[in-house]
C-alpha cells in the first residue's frame, strides 16, 4: 500500500501513511511507558539536587546517552535528513567535525571546572567566575532561547504528524507536550534522563530499517553513489572535503574555512560546551570521571548518527522516483525536503515496523523537548528566581518552583509553537538563535576558564557585544542581501554557510571585547579563582587508573574514529 | 531505584512480541513496501525480543543484588 502511495503521491495529498492497529498499539504503549516512568520516579525527586541534577548519581553510560538523546530532537532527525537530501554528505560535517573535537574538549578540559565548582548550571558558573551581571544576561538569554527552541521543535513535529499521519496539528502539539510536562514535572531530571535513554534506543531501532534496506536496494554504498550521480549529474553530494576549495563548488555554498573554524570551531564548541541543555546531563554524573566520560561516550554515538539521519537523506536522493522540493515550493502532490525520513520509513516499513518508526520520531521530539524544559526549569529557578525574586527559601520551596517552571516552560513552548507558524523558514530561524546566543557565550566561558586576567566587567561586555553584533549581522543581511558577500565572504554562500560565518564573527567580537575591556579593568583576586580557572584548580589525578578506564584514552579513540571517517568519505 | 535498563528491556520485549506476531501474520500476505520479500519485520521482531529479553533478564529487580 505504502509503495502505491509513494509512486503516486498526488492521490493522497492530505496523508502520507496509514497506521495499522499494531502501529497504534506501539505508540499507545510508548506514551503509557514514559508516563509510568514519571510516576515511578516521583518518589525519588524530593530535594532540589534530585529534581535539578538527578541526585548527581548517574553512571557515565546513562549520563552519556542522555547527553546525546537530549540533542536528538525531532528537528535534528528530520531536519538533517532533509539537509542531507539538499546538501549531500556535507551535512555529515555537523555530526563529525561538530562532534570531535568539541565533545572531547568538554569532557577532558571543561567538565572538571563545571563539576568541581559544584555549580547547578552554566550561568551559575558565570556568576562564580564573572559576577551577577554576566549570570543574569546569560540566564535570561538562555531561558529565552530554550523556550523558542522547544516551541520550534514542537511545531516541526506537529507539522510532520499532520503531513505524514493526517493528525490534527493542535492534537499533536497538546498531547505530546502535556505528556512531557507530566513526566518531567513528576520526576524532574531523573525522569527526563531515564526517558531520554529509553528514547535513544527507540530512535535507533525505529529508524535503522531505512539505512539497512536502503543500502540493499541501492546495491551498497558504491551503488548509491552511482544512482546519485545519475540523478543529479554531480559527484559533489558524496564527498566531504574535496569540493570545499571554493564556495561555488559544493551544494552548501561553503568554503572549508567555514566548516573548520565556523562549524568545528565556534558553533560546535559553543553548543556542546556551553549549552546547558546538554551540559546539565553530564553534570548529573555520579563522579568527576563519569562526568568526563559522558560527553566522550556521547561523541562515539554522535559520530554514527549519520547512519540513521544523513544516509536516509542520501538514499532518498538516489532512490525516490520523484524529486522533493523546498518547503516554500510545496504544492498538492509534491513533498518537501523535511518529509524525507517519514517518506523513507513508509517506503520500507510495513505494519508494526512503521509504528516503531513513528514512535522513534515522537521519541525524538519528546527527548528534545524534555531536555529544553528541564534545563529551562533549572536556569529559571537557580539563576533568575532564587537570586532576584525569593532569595532565602527552603529547599522544598525551590523544588516546587522547579515543578511549576516545568509547566510554565511547556506553556511558553506551546505559545512559541503557534508563534513560529508565521515564519517561512524554521530551520533558518533556529540556526540564527544558535549564532545569537551560543557562539558568543562560548567566547565568554572559555576565556574565563583559561585566562586568569579576564575581568567581571569584561565578561559582561564581551557577551553583550557578541550577542548584539550577531543579531545586527543577521538583521543587516535580511535588510540588504548584498551584505552576505561581506559577512559570509561570498555572494554564493547559502543560509547555512552564512550562519557558520556569523557565529565565527560574533565569537571573535566577544573575545576581542573581553580581552580589551580586561586590559583596562581590575581582575578578580587569585583566591576567588580557585576551582574556576586553569592553573588555579586542582584536578583529581587519573594516573592511578588502568589505561582503559581513563577518559583521555577514550577521547583518543574518538580522534582515531574521526580521522578514519574523514579519510573514507574525503 | 530500578535501573533504566530494566524499563528499556521490558518495553523492547513487548515491542518485539507485537512486531513478531504482526510479521508472522504477514508471511502469507506481505505488505506492499519495497523489499517486503526479505520480511524485515520478522528480523526486527526477533532482534527486539533478543535485546529486550537480555536487558529484562539481566536487570530484573533483585537479581543483581543476589549476585
Amino acid at each position: 500500500m505504502a509503495l502505491t502511495i509513494l509512486m503516486a503521491p498526488a492521490i493522497r495529498a492530505n496523508r502520507l501513511i496509514s497506521l495499522s492497529p499494531a502501529d497504534l498499539l506501539i505508540i499507545v504503549i510508548y506514551f503509557a511507558t514514559v508516563l509510568g516512568i514519571g510516576f515511578y520516579l516521583r518518589r525519588y525527586a524530593k530535594t532540589s539536587k534530585d529534581f535539578f541534577l538527578a541526585g548527581r548519581e548517574m553512571s557515565a553510560w546513562v549520563a552519556g546517552l542522555s547527553f546525546l538523546s537530549a540533542n536528538l530532537g525531532a528537528l535534528e532527525l528530520m531536519g538533517w535528513a532533509a539537509a542531507a537530501y539538499q546538501y549531500g554528505i556535507l551535512a555529515a560535517h555537523f555530526y563529525w567535525i561538530a562532534a570531535f573535537p568539541s565533545m572531547v574538549f568538554l569532557g577532558l578540559v571543561m567538565m572538571p571546572f563545571y563539576y568541581i565548582s559544584k555549580t547547578h548550571s552554566v550561568p551559575g558558573y558565570l556568576r562564580l567566575r564573572y559576577g551577577e551581571a554576566t549570570r543574569a544576561l546569560s540566564g535570561i538569554s538562555f531561558a529565552f532561547m530554550t523556550v523558542l527552541m522547544s516551541g520550534i521543535n514542537m511545531y516541526a513535529m506537529a507539522i510532520v504528524m499532520k503531513v505524514v499521519l493526517g493528525w490534527n496539528i493542535h492534537f499533536s502539539i497538546w498531547v505530546s507536550s502535556l505528556t512531557v510536562a507530566a513526566y518531567v514535572t513528576l520526576g524532574g531530571l531523573f525522569s527526563a534522563i531515564f526517558n531520554e535513554v529509553l528514547q535513544f534506543f527507540l530512535i535507533w531501532l525505529g529508524v535503522l530499517v531505512v539505512p539497512i534496506l536502503g543500502l540493499m536496494e541501492a546495491g551498497g554504498w558504491s551503488g548509491l553513489v552511482v544512482k546519485i550521480h545519475q540523478r543529479v549529474h554531480s559527484n559533489d553530494y558524496v564527498h566531504l572535503w574535496s569540493t570545499l576549495g571554493t564556495f561555488s563548488g559544493n551544494p552548501m555554498g561553503v568554503h572549508w574555512t567555514g566548516i573548520v573554524f565556523g562549524l568545528g570551531g565556534v558553533i560546535a564548541f559553543g553548543y556542546w560546551t556551553t549549552d546547558f541543555l546538554v551540559v546539565q546531563r553530564a553534570m548529573a554524573a555520579k563522579d568527576l570521571r563519569s562526568a568526563k566520560l559522558a560527553p566522550i561516550i556521547a561523541a562515539y554515538f554522535k559520530m554514527v548518527v549519520p547512519l540513521i539521519v544523513i544516509l536516509p537523506g542520501l538514499l532518498a536522493l538516489g532512490l525516490l522516483p520523484f524529486r522533493l522540493v523546498p518547503e516554500s515550493a510545496v504544492r498538492p502532490g509534491l513533498h518537501s525536503y523535511n518529509e524525507v525520513l517519514p517518506l523513507m520509513l513508509a517506503r520500507y516499513a510495513g505494519p508494526g515496523l512503521l509504528g516503531l518508526g513513528v514512535t522513534a520520531l515522537i521519541a525524538g521530539f519528546m527527548s528534545g523537548m524534555a531536555g529544553n524544559v528541564s534545563a529551562f526549569a533549572t536556569v529559571w529557578t537557580y539563576d533568575i528566581y532564587q537570586p532576584y525574586i525569593r532569595k532565602s527559601e527552603s529547599d522544598a520551596h525551590y523544588v516546587r518552583v522547579g515543578r511549576w517552571c516545568t509547566i510554565l516552560g511547556v506553556i511558553l513552548s506551546i505559545a512559541t509553537a503557534y508563534f513560529v507558524t508565521q515564519f517561512k523558514s524554521i530551520m533558518d530561524y533556529m540556526q540564527a538563535l544558535v549564532s545569537f546566543f551560543i557562539a558568543p557565550l562560548f567566547g565568554t566561558v572559555i576565556l574565563g576558564m583559561i585566562w586568569r586576567r579576564a575581568t567581571p566587567k569584561a565578561g559582561f561586555w564581551g557577551l553583550l557585544a557578541g550577542t548584539v553584533s550577531s543579531i545586527a549581522m543577521y538583521a543587516l543581511v535580511k535588510a540588504n542581501p548584498a551584505y552576505l558577500a561581506v559577512i559570509a565572504l561570498s555572494p554564493d554562500a547559502k543560509d547555512m554557510a552564512e550562519n557558520l560565518y556569523r557565529a565565527l564573527w560574533s565569537w571573535i567580537i566577544c573575545v576581542l571585547v573581553t580581552v580589551i575591556v580586561s586590559l583596562f579593568t581590575t581582575p578578580k583576586p587569585v583566591e576567588e579563582l580557585t576551582g574556576l580557572v586553569y592553573g588555579y584548580t586542582k584536578f583529581p589525578d587519573d594516573g592511578g587508573l588502568p589505561l582503559y578506564k581513563r577518559p583521555v584514552f577514550w577521547g583518543a579513540g574518538v580522534a582515531i574514529f574521526f580521522i578514519i571517517l574523514q579519510w573514507v568519505f574525503w | 531505584m530500578l535501573p533504566v535498563w530494566f524499563f528499556i528491556g521490558v518495553l523492547l520485549t513487548i515491542y518485539g512480541v507485537i512486531i513478531l506476531v504482526t510479521a508472522l501474520g504477514e508471511l502469507s500476505h506481505p505488505p506492499e513496501v519495497v523489499l517486503a520479500q526479505y520480511h524485515p519485520a520478522l528480523f526486527a521482531g526477533i532482534l527486539l525480543l533478543l535485546i529486550g529479553g537480555f536487558y529484562t533478564f539481566w536487570f530484573w529487580p533483585g537479581r543483581r543484588k543476589k549476585q
